[in-house]
């Protein structure tokens, strides 16, 4: 009894700052709690109830793994986790490349104006929207307008009817991502390339180390932690795509979706356009909880490595 | 290297360039040559046309500023308050709050779900609400905040105002967050980034052509200009430009129009940007 007491005391003297925490925890409630707890419909046959979302979670009747046999029985769940895994995999890998060389170049250039002006420039497809995003591309593809239809045109070359052709996308999509994320990505590496003490690299140049020998033995080895712990961290959420390069670059072709469909633009044309909100659920929860274990994995290992950048 | 650079730092831009051109040439050339790099008419009839369509433009503007108006607010005073919270030692509880926002970060509650708690339990199809609470807090943002609250804002500060006599909201207001400044900031500039560019809500749950954002409308229009058309004929528009749609260049210019805002206020905020990013790690 003297706990419960105690405990209730302990609410009343944090007053002042329970009151601060409330709004947020309330959104915190309603956005993400109440949704986690409504994946348990991945394993109802969902029914809409009158009185509202909870009556209608409670009431559709059980089904136990129903959804999921129904959703890995398809060719659909085996394409869109390859998809998915895929793409994910060749970002982790060309973004490190791409980011770790640009700011290596940044840091290299000794015109400070020059240097900010070419990061200014790469910086900026991070702050355009997908849905712009598509348009830029669309004014390339366009099958009749394009330009690269017009190029092709130039040379008496066929036109290609860009958003039919799957064998060209992946190639289309990791230069599209890269090309919004690389100026972005590269800023965490510059400020530590910046950071590193300048003897080291005086240092190098006493033993007669040229510049290329330098970025090797100095700048590379002194990042590397980062980049360790950066790729980790990537790799824990291999499992959930960017919807809007996946939705809106390919512009919804169906013609596209064996290489453009992944896990994430899947439950939602589950959800929109085929209604079918068991299987789609089936599909987020499956993500959702191969998403937690990879990350939990990936933090052990960052913890392993290197106790201050663990995630917890 | 210079050249390396400078080529991909053009390759980012150009794009841009590119559909800046498209939406200043003739419409009867687009349609003959194709999208060119230097047309062989200039024409500003696609922002003329534009500017006869305007109610569905300006509607669709006055959407998007209003939602990242009220949702910058929204999401900075809420973030800043919870970070708050849980980074004084005061506070008994703070592990436990701090757990509860950060575990949303590992699990998450997927779409569906999430579209049933929106629509059904909330109620909030067709609302501006639903444009603006789904991004109104950020796990993310909270630990970020949380660290830099713990690095910025000395306790000494803090003890010498209590015994001053003021309360842990007074000293909130008027110590703590003049203090905080720069990660205020940086948040309210993400928060606002992040809701100038959102379709994905809008997708979601806007059917109402009146309560589209900016970046919803330019999904409308990606296959015909109809979706402004309609919205014409229901305002008495006159039918002679009805007939004479410049449909490429008025797409492509209806795409300059909702990028350009971030377009020239870029070179100002891309500093703070920057700084923002490397303001704190996750870790305290």
């Amino acid at each position: 009894m003297n706990r419960v007491k105690q405990f209730f005391k302990d609410l009343y003297d944090n007053r002042i700052w329970l009151l601060m925490i409330l709004p947020g925890l309330i959104w915190l409630i309603v956005m993400k709690y109440i949704p986690m707890f409504g994946q348990v419909i991945a394993f109802k046959n969902f029914r809409f109830h009158p009185d509202g979302f909870f009556a209608s979670v409670f009431t559709s009747e059980w089904v136990g793994f129903e959804n999921f046999k129904f959703l890995f029985s398809t060719n659909d769940a085996f394409v869109i986790t390859r998809n998915t895994l895929l793409y994910n995999i060749l970002f982790i890998v060309v973004g490190l490349i791409l980011s770790v060389a640009v700011a290596i170049i940044l840091s290299e250039i000794t015109k400070q104006k020059l240097a900010k002006i070419y990061q200014t420039g790469m910086l900026f497809p991070h702050f355009l929207s997908w849905v712009v995003v598509s348009y830029f591309v669309f004014a390339f593809l366009s099958v009749d307008r394009g330009l690269f239809n017009s190029v092709l045109g130039y040379f008496n070359i066929e036109p290609v009817s860009w958003y039919n052709e799957p064998k060209y996308w992946p190639y289309f999509i990791t230069f599209i991502s890269q090309w919004k994320g690389v100026g972005f990505s590269s800023i965490v590496y510059l400020a530590a390339i910046v950071g590193i003490d300048r003897t080291h690299y005086e240092a190098a140049m006493i033993d007669g180390a040229n510049k290329w020998q330098q970025i090797r033995h100095v700048t590379i080895p002194m990042i590397m932690p980062l980049i360790v712990i950066l790729t980790i961290l990537n790799i824990g959420s291999i499992f959930s795509a960017d919807f809007g390069l996946f939705y809106q670059i390919p512009r919804d072709s169906g013609p596209l979706y064996s290489v453009t469909n992944v896990i994430d633009t899947y439950v939602y044309r589950g959800l929109m356009t085929m209604g079918d909100i068991g299987m789609s659920t089936a599909a987020g929860l499956y993500q959702a909880t191969v998403g937690f274990v990879l990350i939990l994995i990936t933090n052990y290992i960052v913890r392993k490595i290197d106790e201050d950048n663990a995630l917890f | 290297m210079h050249v390396l650079l400078g080529s991909f730092a053009f390759m980012c831009i150009f794009p841009f360039l590119y559909v800046i051109i498209i939406s200043i040439s003739n419409e009867q050339s687009l349609a003959e040559n194709g999208y060119q790099l230097i047309p062989e008419q200039w024409s500003l009839d696609a922002y003329k046309y534009l500017w006869d369509m305007k109610a569905q433009v300006l509607q669709a503007y006055g959407v998007t500023i209003f939602v990242t108006v009220v949702g910058t607010f929204l999401s900075v005073t809420v973030i800043s308050m919870y970070a708050y919270a849980i980074s004084r030692k005061q506070f008994k509880f703070r592990k436990q709050f701090t757990f509860i926002a950060f575990f949303t970060m590992l699990f998450s509650g997927g779409m569906v779900p999430f579209y049933i708690v929106m629509t059904q339990f909330l109620d909030l199809k067709n609302t501006m609400w639903a444009l603006i609470l789904p991004m109104a807090v950020n796990a993310f943002y909270i630990i970020i905040m949380r660290t830099f609250f713990l690095r910025s804002v000395p306790e000494a500060i803090l003890e010498s105002a209590r015994i001053d006599g003021a309360g842990e909201m007074r000293i909130f207001l008027t110590i703590v967050l003049p203090l905080s400044i720069p990660g205020i900031a940086t948040i309210a500039l993400f928060s606002t980034l992040a809701y100038w560019n959102d379709w994905f809500n809008a997708l979601l749950f806007i059917d109402d052509p009146n309560k589209i954002p900016l970046q919803s409308l330019l999904m409308r229009i990606e296959n015909n200009m109809d979706f402004i058309k309609q919205n014409a004929m229901l305002s008495n528009q006159n039918s002679a430009i009805l007939k004479s749609i410049p449909q490429d260049s008025a797409r492509m210019a209806m795409v300059v129009i909702a990028t350009l805002p971030i377009a020239l206020s870029y070179p100002f905020f891309q500093k703070y940007f920057i700084k923002g990013l490397t303001i704190g790690g996750v870790k305290d």
